[in-house]
């Protein structure tokens, strides 16, 4: 570790990978919903457990975007972090915001927790992802200004680099963005429009910068490639990704009130977006076949190569499939929809984390530049299993949403087959995407196993301290 | 570098793209709200549409279900269930939404299942005139047929 201020980055780390575990069990939980529909009924409702699946999945990349900023910031400065104390403050108070969250949607109706958090007096709950009582919002915007200021205040007593002005950029326009959260009209129509601006602008807009910042940096260091040649890159890709981003959230104006050139629009600019998915591909394989020296992390280097063909799979390949106004007359709302949010989300956001933290983790644990070569093999074997589950997950969503298309929306009024009947021709895909979810849980023990493993000596130690 | 596409030159495309497209989505936006009215039929929504949309939020409605096509995709379609299930008649569709509400949950083993949400009868009206709303936006046709 260059400064002692990047330890600040652990607890990040740790907590966001113990929610991703969390996340996926709940997966597996609403998966198993969609097949024998009265699982844990009324226990754990289907809602109740995917809002702890989403929810869950936002609030672990947050995570993990905090704790790659704390790690990555003070070295791209050159200099210690603004405030640790404050870095670790906010750190509880998070932690303590997400988990009565989650714990708030299992243990009462939601009904119940918008009466007791006051809802009415200020409405944000009840819409996807924004689920989150309005409260608990308030608290997000504590925790990212707090996070802004120290990180700002850090790049701003220390060097400028492209990779951390990008990188703020980015966090800044998370926080931005998140703001239209708290405008909810009465308007439906105009509650939708703003409401991509949310999740539109932050996963194919704003994240984009801060993906493409991180992988620069794990990218500089692993490779040792020239820090101008990185840079010229990284402009390139987010260049491209707000260029084409930002129209292109008209392909999410087609269908629910703006006017019919928005078809054109979204169809023309979101067509364009797999290119900056593209470009990080090229990036980081061109980047690693140019590499001047051979960074002990083979590890690291497998994740920033994976993230890069998966973000372009399943936010290129499996964006364009369904983004174009006719072909998402068809496919909009369908189980298309869910393969492709599946597979971008992982491809992109939560193999970015997982590669800023197959390279930090080690330093910050104290085994160096490295962990173990065993411990590694482990973590290869996790990188696999998960993704290649992901890619079955990914096919059998696909193959249910081209099913569902055919049955339940191609034919005319007369003989379409309504949605409950639907889904039930469906249930060999959503069976076969269940199993493909447990071997994904199974690539996820394998990986938390790999911190155990093979540097006996050192990681229990590091562990708790 | 002796390069003619400079680093410079990226970061400029990059600023001048990313202004340029701002400007531009805040025009659309501009002209997208002062569109809408004759889009959404606002002159419609009243107090007790309002109403029935936060009882939708409140519920959650939408973590099963989709609205517009936006949504989970567990349980039906919504955005259009006064067509299908009220055959567009007010008085038919707030008679099954009633009842549809009260005999939840169906308990058919195996089956996916809908919450009991203890609505009363003026709850359950009110929603039934925020889905009627909604289903009178003009949305371009969407879904492609009444199975949503
Ligand atoms: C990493 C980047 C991306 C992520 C994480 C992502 C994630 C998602 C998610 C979760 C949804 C579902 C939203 C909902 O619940 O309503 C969605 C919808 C959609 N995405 Fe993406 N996406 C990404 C990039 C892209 C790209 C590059 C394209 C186009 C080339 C694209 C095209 C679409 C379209 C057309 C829809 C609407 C589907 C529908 O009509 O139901 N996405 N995306
Ligand atoms: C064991 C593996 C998993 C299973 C069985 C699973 C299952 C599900 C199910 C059943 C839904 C609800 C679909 C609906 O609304 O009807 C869902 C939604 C979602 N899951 Fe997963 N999931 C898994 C892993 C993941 C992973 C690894 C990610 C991302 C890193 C993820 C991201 C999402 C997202 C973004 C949505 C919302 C999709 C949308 O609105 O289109 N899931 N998942
Ligand atoms: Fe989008």
């Amino acid at each position: 570790m260059k400064f002692e201020s990047q330890a600040v980055a652990k607890p990040y780390f740790v907590f966001a990978l113990l929610l991703f575990a969390l996340q996926i069990v709940f997966g597996l939980i609403i998966g198993l919903q969609y097949v024998v529909g009265d699982f844990l009924f009324p226990y754990i409702p289907f809602n109740a457990a995917r809002m702890v699946h989403t929810n869950l999945l936002i609030v672990w990349l947050l995570f993990g975007f905090m704790g790659a900023a704390y790690y990555l910031v003070p070295e791209e400065a050159g200099v210690e972090l603004y405030s640790v104390k404050l870095a670790k403050i906010l750190f509880w108070v998070f932690a303590a915001a997400g988990v009565l969250t989650v714990a708030g949607y299992l243990l009462v109706p939601y009904a119940k927790l918008a009466a007791f958090t006051k809802n009415e007096w200020f409405p944000t709950m009840g819409r996807e992802f924004l689920e989150q009582p309005t409260i608990a919002k308030v608290g997000i915007v504590v925790v990212a200004l707090g996070f802004l200021f120290n990180i700002g205040m850090t790049i701003l007593q220390g060097r400028k680099t492209v990779i951390n002005t990008v990188l703020i950029t980015g966090l800044l326009g998370l926080a931005l963005m998140f703001l239209f959260s708290f405008y909810n009209p009465e308007n439906l129509a105009l509650d939708k429009y703003f409401w991509w601006w949310v999740v539109h602008l932050w996963v194919e807009g704003v994240w984009e910068l801060i993906m493409g910042s991180i992988l620069a940096f794990v990218l500089i260091k692993t490779t040792g490639v020239d820090r101008e040649v990185i840079e010229k890159w990284l402009y390139v890709i987010i260049a491209m990704a707000l260029i084409t981003g930002i129209i292109g959230t008209g392909h999410h104006y087609y269908w629910i009130g703006p006017k019919p050139y928005w078809l054109w629009l979204g169809s023309f600019f979101s067509a364009l977006e797999p290119i900056p998915f593209f470009a990080m591909t090229v990036f980081a394989f061109n980047m690693v076949f140019k590499r001047r020296r051979n960074h002990p992390n083979r590890a690291a280097l497998l994740w920033a190569m994976g993230t890069g063909v998966m973000a372009f799979l399943g936010a290129g390949v499996w964006g364009f499939l369904h983004t174009l106004a006719p072909v998402n007359y068809l496919t909009h709302g369908s189980q298309i929809t869910a393969a492709h949010g599946h597979m971008a989300f992982y491809g992109a956001y939560a193999m970015i984390n997982l590669t800023i933290i197959s390279y930090a983790m080690p330093v910050l644990r104290g085994q160096g530049e490295a962990a173990s070569p065993k411990a590694q093999v482990v973590e290869m074997w996790g990188f696999w299993l998960m993704t290649v589950s992901m890619v079955f997950i990914t096919l059998f969503l696909t193959g249910a949403g081209i099913l569902q298309v055919w049955l339940q929306r191609l034919p005319d009024a007369s003989n379409a087959l309504s949605f409950m009947d639907t889904m039930d021709q469906l249930a060999v895909f959503f069976w076969m995407r269940e199993i493909a979810g447990v071997g994904f849980f199974i690539g996820l023990l394998c990986y938390f196993s790999s911190f155990f493993v093979g540097a006996k000596s050192t990681s229990t130690v590091a562990f708790n301290g | 570098m002796a390069e003619v596409f400079t680093k410079t030159a990226a970061r400029n495309i990059y600023i001048g793209g990313s202004v340029f497209f701002i400007l531009f989505f805040l025009g659309l936006t501009f002209e997208t709200v002062r569109s809408m009215p004759t889009r959404d039929h606002r002159e419609n929504l009243t107090e007790s549409v309002a109403r029935g949309k936060l009882l939708w939020e409140e519920n959650n409605c939408i973590g099963c279900h989709s609205l517009m096509g936006e949504g989970a995709y567990f349980a039906p379609e919504l955005g259009n269930v006064f067509q299908r299930r009220g055959m567009a008649n007010e008085q038919a569709f707030k008679g099954f939404l009633k009842g549809w509400m009260d005999a939840q949950p169906l308990n058919v083993p195996g089956r996916r299942a809908m919450p009991q949400f203890n609505l009363n009868a003026d709850e359950v009206n009110d929603l039934a005139d925020f889905l009627i709303w909604t289903s009178n936006i003009d949305n371009n046709n969407w879904p492609p047929n009444i199975e949503g």
